[in-house]
């Protein structure tokens, strides 16, 4: 355990510190008595599980919330922070997870958006451009000033986010989950660019769940747990594994242990499937592919590959151009997607959002989503059998932050996750496909998904599970699909190695897979 | 099925809901549109009418006044001395009648909003069921009083049905906006209407050849009028028909696996699918149903008090679009969309030319008022996120006053 005490810091030393911070919606306590202190020129990571709090606090910190109890002070001076404007003139700036910017303007038009250059009453377009040129240059991150937001990477637009808050003088910056929108790529280039402004005197918070990433570019590490905080302590000598502890409250194993699996018959059987995408071009070119019972099979592959649209097709979301799906024996191809959950499909949608859940409705309301119209009598709803239900599953999968008739919106991300898987699974279905199960979870709520799908594979399902983690999909899967360009390039097993699958992902050919002709 | 992954301790119990306290419980009613809000809107609209007869040079409160005498609404309260009963029970008769159809109309935008869809043509499905009301009833004289009126109404909700449903086809099949159809729909039943009963038409009265009118619906196939005198329109039966439909709207809506997935699809059409529900066939449920609220809405008033239909009556009927003001200040909900009507329809008739005692105020200008409470209502409902943003500074500021303190965060 490499926790210590905080060396206690005098106040010209803190940059923000929060004292005593108490947050409550409704009955729901979100922050609870929080202490959190920043220094000057230190990127400081805040840790936590989904829904711990940690958006709420930093909300807060910014103005967008008000806090029932406790003070914020700012240099050591006690401040009120009302609005995002407020806590910019205190010098506070955030970077949320989905950017404020607008597509269809430039760069340096969204950069001065809010405080505009102007020149006999009418923008001045030169001088915003010449300030977006120097604040680029003055800070080391490159943007392009005339280049169309929509046109840029994502990466590309968090720096004009995280550029737009320098230019107001921020010299305490929040970020907000930044790594969870980017590639690995991007997240070093962004790791790049924190360490430099961190050198140049500006204070970084950095809201996260990703334990590696703390490590690897904070200095020193708050957590949250359940809306207090835990501890506090310096990243050096710290490892993953207390990190994890701290984090979750018990031990975490970061990697599910799996007994070998037994396959039985085949359930999901994928016969020459071809499917095109939304702009007419084929998506998915003769993918052939069986599940059994009782066995986990991984469909691995660059995001874009083709994955999605087998899944939608399966699904019965998507029209199929030819080929064959049948479940468990029975012909779906071409089936609407009631035809085919009635066969004996769960499906955790890969976005929760868009899809797999109606956010406005309540827990209760979004686990009957697959099945409300079986236990409806006369056409009418079973509301008391839908209460019931829900919290049996709220406890026996774990959804935090609300009870059944709480609506799904007010949940944190990973908690509304929690409420897909337990719909999906509580279906019983004999083919079950995950797709992204894990997606933006914290590491306690991932051991949690892991341990379920694989006990559903050792009930028997037949398990489909499409992951871009490797990590993910080397530890849940008993054999690995390769996709690449919507196709079937190999098939492998989870002891392959990184360079293998990276190999076979990426369309080159490796000696320890076997390789599947099309 | 259980896993080693139970939490240490599990979260502190929580009651059903947020709102245990009374403030929780009134933060809830703001967020999902509760009653606050549409009050405040009210009051607003008010004030502001107030506002426009000052500028006319009147006095608001006594007119005002002079409106509130006309809705007859003072019957309900028994200080009201008796000399004023009989006139109030009257008008009150009158602001039921209009609350009748209004009740409806209001369904036929709401349900639709619900799903996700904006309903503009309750004017069309009104007019549809009137006529198609105002047929049955005037034909078939030797069917006795009771299927007669049954089938009457059948009609008219099966028409009206048809009509909405057309908008709902079109939405599920070719995608085209409901906005737009509903509208079109809304010309073509007017214009229908204006054919069938205009001089020369095939339904025009057959005892009056000179009067683009409909034939009366005889008697037996009229609707009981159970308050007042039927000679100077009593309250007719249709009021309890309207509640009933009510509660079906609320069971519906809030209890059927119907409601359900029309509301699944209005949050969330892409979830609603991918959970299994057909998209475009609940689009065509939702416009037929809300058509047959509006058909019946127009059968109620043709069996009920206007007997028949004449041309200019239906060019100049408004009461369909009432129907939108009606939803919408009553958030789409069952006992929400019945309190609006009954407001617009005491507006209406407080108004009106009939009701509304001259010498304070002009009816002919009145009834304008009625028109601009409800554009300042409509505008001001549309616009709740102002009006919350609003609510919130003006708290934030009064908070901010209190805390005067330094390093107070309470604000």
């Amino acid at each position: 355990m490499a926790s210590e005490t905080p060396r206690t810091a005098g106040a010209a030393e803190l940059a923000l510190e929060l004292r005593g911070i108490t947050k409550r919606f409704g009955a729901v306590t979100a922050n609870e008595g929080v202490d959190f202190q920043l220094r000057r020129g230190e990127i400081h990571a805040l840790l936590g599980e989904n829904g711990a709090g940690k958006s709420t606090l930093m909300n807060i910190v910014y103005g967008m919330a008000t806090p029932d109890e406790g003070e914020i002070l700012v240099g050591g001076t006690p401040v009120s922070v009302g609005s995002p404007r407020e806590a910019m003139a205190h010098g506070i700036g955030m970077v949320f997870q989905h950017f404020m910017l607008i597509p269809v303007m430039t760069v340096a038009e969204n950069l001065v958006l809010g405080d505009e250059p102007r020149k006999g009453g009418m923008l001045d377009l030169a001088g915003a451009r010449r300030r977006t040129a120097e604040l680029s240059e003055q800070h080391g991150l490159a943007v392009n000033p005339d280049a169309k937001v929509g046109d840029v990477t994502v990466g590309q637009q968090q720096r004009v986010e995280i550029l737009r808050a320098l230019d107001r003088g921020a010299k305490i910056l929040v970020l907000d989950e930044p790594t969870a929108v980017l590639t690995a790529q991007e997240t070093a280039e962004l790791i790049a660019v924190l360490r430099r402004l961190r050198d140049g005197g500006t204070s970084i918070v950095f809201i996260t769940h990703k334990l590696g990433e703390v490590l690897e570019v904070a200095d020193r590490v708050t957590v949250l747990r359940r809306g207090k905080t835990i501890e506090t302590f310096d990243t050096a000598g710290a490892d993953e594994v207390s990190l994890a502890r701290a984090m979750v409250g018990r031990d975490v194993v970061l990697r599910v242990d799996k007994a070998p699996s037994t396959p039985a018959e085949p359930v999901l059987e994928i016969e020459d499937l071809r499917v095109v995408d939304d702009r007419d071009l084929p998506a998915v070119d003769g993918v052939s592919l069986t599940v059994r019972a009782g066995e986990i099979v991984a469909l691995a592959g660059i995001d874009g590959n083709g994955q999605s649209e087998i899944v939608d097709a399966v699904a019965g979301l998507r029209p199929v151009t030819s080929g064959h799906v049948r479940i468990a024996g029975q012909d779906v191809t071409g089936r609407d997607p009631r035809e085919v959950r009635d066969a004996g499909l769960g499906h955790i949608a890969e976005d929760r959002h868009r899809r797999g859940l109606v956010l406005p409705f309540s827990i209760a309301e979004n686990l009957a989503l697959r099945d409300y119209h079986a236990s409806s009598r006369f056409g009418l709803l079973n509301p008391k059998r839908m209460l019931d239900r829900a919290r049996g599953l709220i406890g026996e999968f774990d959804v935090r932050g609300g009870s059944a008739a709480t609506p799904c919106s007010s949940l944190s991300g990973g908690n509304q996750q929690k409420v897909v898987v337990a719909r999906e699974i509580a279906g019983d279905p004999k083919v079950l496909i995950a797709a992204q199960p894990t997606r933006g979870l914290d590491v306690g709520a991932i051991e949690f998904v892991h341990r379920r799908l694989l006990a559903e594979r050792d009930k028997g399902r037949a398990i489909l599970l499409l992951s871009l983690e490797l990590d993910e999909v080397r530890s849940l899967a008993d054999r690995i699909l390769v996709i690449y360009n919507g196709r079937i390039v190999g098939e492998t097993t989870p002891d392959a190695s990184d360079e293998e699958l990276g190999l076979l992902m990426t369309g080159g050919s490796s000696a320890g897979a076997t390789g599947i002709a099309s | 099925m259980s896993t080693a992954a139970t939490p240490p301790t599990p979260p502190a119990a929580q009651p059903e809901g947020a709102g245990s306290t009374v403030s929780g419980r009134l933060a809830e009613a703001m967020r999902d549109g509760g009653p606050i809000l549409p009050l405040v809107t009210v009051l607003f609209a008010f004030i502001m009418g107030g506002l426009v007869v000052l500028a006319t040079g009147h006095d608001p409160f006594s007119t005002y006044k002079a409106i509130w005498d006309g809705t007859g609404l003072k019957w309900l309260f028994p200080w009201t001395p008796s000399a004023d009963r009989e006139l109030a029970a009257a008008n009150l008769q009158q602001t039921l009648i209009t609350t009748t159809p209004l009740i409806l109309l209001g369904f036929a935008v709401a349900y639709a909003f619900r799903a996700g869809l904006f309903n503009i043509g309750g004017q069309g499905q009104y007019t549809v069921g009137g006529v198609l009301a105002v047929w049955v009833g005037s034909s078939f004289e030797s069917m006795p009083g009771f299927p007669h009126i049954v089938l009457a109404i059948l009609a008219a909700v099966v028409g009206g049905a048809v009509w909405g449903g057309i908008a709902g086809l079109l939405r599920a099949t070719t995608g085209a906006n409901e906005v737009i159809t509903t509208i079109m729909l809304n010309w073509i039943a007017i214009w229908i209407a204006v054919y069938l009963f205009g001089l020369g038409g095939p339904l025009q009265s057959s005892t009056q050849p000179d009067i683009p009118v409909s034939n009366d619906v005889v008697e037996a196939a009229r609707l009981h009028v159970f308050w007042g005198d039927p000679e100077l329109q009593g309250l007719h039966i249709g009021i309890f028909i309207a509640l009933a439909a009510s509660v079906l709207f609320w069971v519906l809506l809030n209890r059927s696996t119907k409601g359900y997935e029309a509301r699944a699809v209005g949050l969330n059409p892409e979830a609603a699918r991918y959970g299994g529900i057909r998209v475009g066939w609940t689009y065509v449920l939702v416009m037929a149903l809300c058509g047959a609220f509006a058909g019946l809405a127009g059968s109620l008033d043709v069996l009920g008090w206007q007997f028949r239909i004449a041309t200019n009556d239906i060019q100049i009927s408004q009461l369909g679009f009432f129907g939108i003001a009606v939803a919408l200040l009553g958030r789409n909900t069952a006992v929400g969309t019945v309190l609006s009507a009954l407001l617009f329809g005491a507006l209406l008739t407080g108004t009106s030319v009939r009701n509304l005692d001259p010498a304070v105020f002009e009816p002919e200008m009145a009834q304008n008022l009625t028109f601009v409470i409800q554009g300042i209502v409509v505008l001001l409902i549309t616009t709740d996120v102002l009006l919350m943003q609003l609510w919130r500074r003006i708290k934030r500021g009064r908070r901010g006053d209190a805390a005067g303190e330094p390093g107070a965060v309470a604000a």
